[in-house]
């Protein structure tokens, strides 16, 4: 009875052939609807910062480098690819690619830096603007966060912390 | 540099077998579930001779899922000292890479590289079978990797400004000149 159902799994397991994938020297494709990492157009952005607001790890960062230029980042590192970004986005100018080959050696390389004019007054010609630079952080829709180090602003402070968001505590570790 | 060091010293080193150890440092499962798919027949990772082994002391690379704890960051360095040298880390999933979307609560100290140097990234959440076989050849040095990262910048201001000095008053309106382009 044992030697039958040997002889069984053997003519079984001769059947199924080889069934591997041959992946990484024949390319794969990832099944439709597959959220890979968001890509930005910079054509079609419009500056909002919906994305930012939406972004549930927070690394869409957002900085107002003057009234007429802002500056969106968009780390990468801490990313879901949830799709909130690209479902929030008025102008779709966010896609989220089927890419997933996006291994790395330094997390670095999975950043998007934008540098976006923002439009002006059509009356006045000036940009909304509030008259002292608290107020103006304080403004709905003005954000100052800190790009060099990676950090979101929550609130309004008179100064930037100089440590990045890596590294922040000192861990004992022995 | 950094990368062709990495990568002369995974052929010299590893050329034969890569032995992993995986270390969860407090993530949700989900990379885990992915690292033993990469393991079953379908994906197949033992032909590169990966073998997940049980301990640090027999591992030349540490897959690191979940972000660095507050509890398990010490935990997670011991396991990288007691492995024997040369090593390399991985960190995968984005929890290990950046420190999830609890980056910044009480309990999470951030991504691993706080407690031990990451060699590769595998981003995702959680990566597919197939990303982390990519980041294996990656490591290994069967391909070269993809990504870059990108600066768009607008040169052009995309409407034209209102100038009020192109006001001019013909009889009594006030007309501006480049409504057109406006």
């Amino acid at each position: 009875m044992s030697l039958v159902s040997k002889w069984k799994e053997t003519m079984f397991c001769l059947q199924a052939g080889r069934v591997t994938l041959p992946y990484p020297h024949q390319p794969a494709v990832a099944p439709a609807g597959f959220r890979g990492r968001p890509l930005f157009d910079i054509a079609k952005c419009i500056g909002c910062a919906g994305c930012a607001n939406n972004c549930p790890a927070r690394e869409i960062l957002v900085q107002d480098v003057c009234q007429e230029v802002r500056v969106i980042q968009y780390l990468g590192r801490r990313c879901t690819y949830c799709g909130r970004c690209a479902d929030v986005c008025p102008e779709k100018a966010i896609t989220m690619s089927p890419d997933f080959e996006s291994a790395t050696n330094d997390i670095g390389d999975m950043q998007q830096h934008l540098e976006l004019f923002m439009g002006t007054c059509q009356r006045c010609g000036r940009c909304f603007t509030a008259p002292t630079p608290l107020e103006e952080l304080m403004m709905k829709g003005y954000r100052a966060d800190d790009v060099k180090h990676e950090r979101w602003v929550y609130r309004s402070l008179p100064y930037l912390e100089q440590e990045p968001t890596v590294r922040d505590i000192e861990v004992e570790l022995d | 540099m950094l990368t062709r060091l990495c990568q002369t010293l995974c052929q010299k080193m590893f050329t034969r077998s890569l032995w992993v150890y995986h270390a969860n440092s407090g993530g949700c499962n989900g990379c885990d579930i992915e690292v033993l798919n990469v393991l079953t027949p379908y994906y197949d990772v033992e032909r590169f001779g990966i073998k997940l082994v049980g301990s640090p002391r027999h591992a030349d690379v540490m897959l690191c899922q979940g972000p660095a704890m507050r509890a398990t960051a010490k935990a997670l360095r011991r396991a990288y000292d007691a492995m024997p040298h040369p090593k390399l880390v991985f960190a995968i999933g984005s929890c290990a890479g950046g420190g999830g979307l609890w980056y910044d609560t009480y309990s999470v100290l951030g991504p691993v590289e706080k407690a031990v140097p990451v060699n590769f990234y595998i981003p995702g959440c959680p990566p597919r079978p197939e990303a982390i076989l990519y980041g294996i050849a990656v490591a290994v040095g069967l391909v070269d990797k993809k990504v870059s990262p990108v600066t768009l910048k607008q040169t052009a201001f995309p409407i034209p400004r209102y100038h009020p000095e192109d006001l001019r008053t013909e009889g009594d309106m006030v007309v501006y000149q480049k409504l057109d382009q406006v």
